[in-house]
């Protein structure tokens, strides 16, 4: 299948294992990856927490881009994701702001994409039969939490995800890798987000009880959806408490006897690599 | 001369926020509240009272982490992350002094950094909050770490048409 590819500022940064791992898996199971030509940035919270205009015409210049690919546009980045669900419900819902819109950014919005994550893409459109059947290592041992973050469901009328409260896709599809997902109820808590530079100690904070939650739970590890959860919860969590986080997808790859995880995860902060030895997955 | 609540929710362009009834379920359910100056539904009655000055002021505003958990859960559908949103517009427009002002130094260093490049580069980006912020020293060491780890890399791909870029500031007056 065709889709096009948003990887946004993240993935080619500080998320590069994401972006990666997002492409090898999407290879792996006959997805057709094209970037979006000449894309910039979505402005993130920084946009629309300072400037709402601004928050909806950077976003609307990507999408007209995307419109020239074939097929749906995968957002791997939560918060790009959300960026551009919000923009496209306004400029859906407001006619004169689509006008003025389409002006500043100088092209037409023909709202011919939808804009999709790859949870939502692997786990609808591949299907968890079709990934438990090219497994190569079942994770056995391995105990993760799934951590949805905020932006990949809230607003649910805007995101359309899954359940925003207790959501689900993330756990079935590590749990048909062999994986045991463990219950908790901190899925959709905030890690704080963009707050991590200018109010670190908040961050602190979260991020330590989400690592202390997902011990409780019985966890061995987190897996996130999510550049900026995934920057959070591997750097900032306190010594005492801190987990090994994972990219769902790097998991995936993992899963499916694909090159590269082991580089990956030495460019993690806290480093999961004793824990998959010690399960006999690396 | 609209009252302040006329001017807040005239950005909102949604439910009006005196739909709110009090019950608290935002500030049950919002993260930062315990660092909060004032909780979320505490600001809609201030906002009510025309507490105009005390509200810009606030931490509260910054503080927001823009989670949505506050609207998604809202009996009235108050949308607190946007009223959050409008608050931190006007504060911006209006001068006031900003509590948390290391907060949006990090939003204005991160526009500037979309505005010149189109894509954010977290170096250029980073040194540019620092300057901006005076908070020279945290994360340093972290920094050079990602650095080494090839993380972090100095120079990034950038926009090409940087001009539609920067038209898109130009008109949004950002
Ligand atoms: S969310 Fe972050 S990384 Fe993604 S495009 Fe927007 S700013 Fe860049
Ligand atoms: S969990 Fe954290 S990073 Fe992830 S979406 Fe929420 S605030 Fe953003
Ligand atoms: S949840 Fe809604 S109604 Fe209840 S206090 Fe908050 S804003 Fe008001
Ligand atoms: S959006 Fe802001 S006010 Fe609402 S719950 Fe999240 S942090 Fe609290």
């Amino acid at each position: 299948m065709k889709v096009s590819y948003y990887p946004g500022c993240s993935l080619h940064a500080t998320g590069k294992e994401y972006d990666l791992s997002v492409k090898a898996v999407s290879s792996a199971l006959d997805i057709d990856l094209q970037e979006v030509d000449d894309w910039s940035c979505c402005g993130a919270s920084s946009a629309h927490m300072t400037n709402f205009k601004l928050s909806v015409a950077l976003p609307a210049r990507s999408l007209i881009a995307a419109e020239k690919n074939p097929g749906d546009v995968m957002v791997p980045c939560a918060a790009c994701f959300n960026r551009l669900k919000t923009a496209q419900h306004h400029l859906r819902r407001d006619e004169s702001l689509k006008k003025e819109v389409e002006e500043i950014v100088g092209g037409t919005f023909h709202d011919t994409v939808e804009i999709r994550h790859p949870l939502d893409i692997f786990y609808n459109d591949i299907g968890t039969d079709t990934i438990r059947d090219k497994v190569q290592k079942k994770l056995a041992g391995l105990k993760p939490v799934s951590y949805y973050g905020c932006l990949l469901l809230r607003p649910p009328e805007i995101c359309q995800l899954d359940n925003y409260e207790n959501p689900v896709i993330m756990d079935n599809l590590l749990n048909s890798i062999g994986a045991e997902s463990m219950p908790w109820s901190y899925k959709t808590d905030c890690c704080g987000g963009s707050l991590t530079l200018g109010k670190t100690d908040v961050v602190v904070r979260l991020v330590d009880k989400l690592m202390t939650m997902a011990r409780e739970a019985g966890a061995n590890c987190l897996v996130t959806a999510c550049p900026v959860c995934f920057a959070n919860l591997d750097m900032r969590a306190s010594e005492n408490v801190r987990l090994p986080t994972f990219y769902f997808t790097e998991i995936l790859a993992l899963a499916l006897g694909l090159e590269g995880p082991e580089s990956w995860f030495r460019s993690h902060n806290t480093d999961p690599r004793p824990l998959l030895k010690s399960l006999n997955l690396l | 001369m609209a009252t302040f609540l006329e001017e807040v929710n005239e950005k909102i362009n949604g439910v009006p926020i005196q739909a709110c009834y009090h019950c608290r379920k935002c500030t049950a359910g919002c993260p930062v509240a315990f660092a909060m100056e004032h909780n979320p539904n505490k600001i809609i009655k201030m906002i009510q009272m025309g507490m105009r000055d005390e509200v810009l002021n606030s931490s509260t505003i910054w503080l927001c982490a823009s989670c949505e958990t506050c609207v998604t859960r809202c009996p009235n559908n108050v949308d607190i992350a946007r009223m959050m949103d409008v608050l931190r517009e006007i504060a911006i427009e209006s001068k006031v002094p900003v509590k948390e002002k290391r907060i949006l130094k990090f939003h204005e260093a991160f526009l500037s950094n979309i505005k010149s490049g189109g894509r954010i580069n977290e170096p250029m980006m980073l040194v540019n909050y620092k300057l901006r912020s005076g908070d020279y020293f945290s994360d340093m060491a972290m920094g050079m770490s990602m650095f080494m780890k090839g993380k972090i890399k100095l120079i990034s791909p950038r926009t090409k048409d940087m001009k539609s870029v920067r038209a898109i500031f130009k008109s949004t007056g950002a």
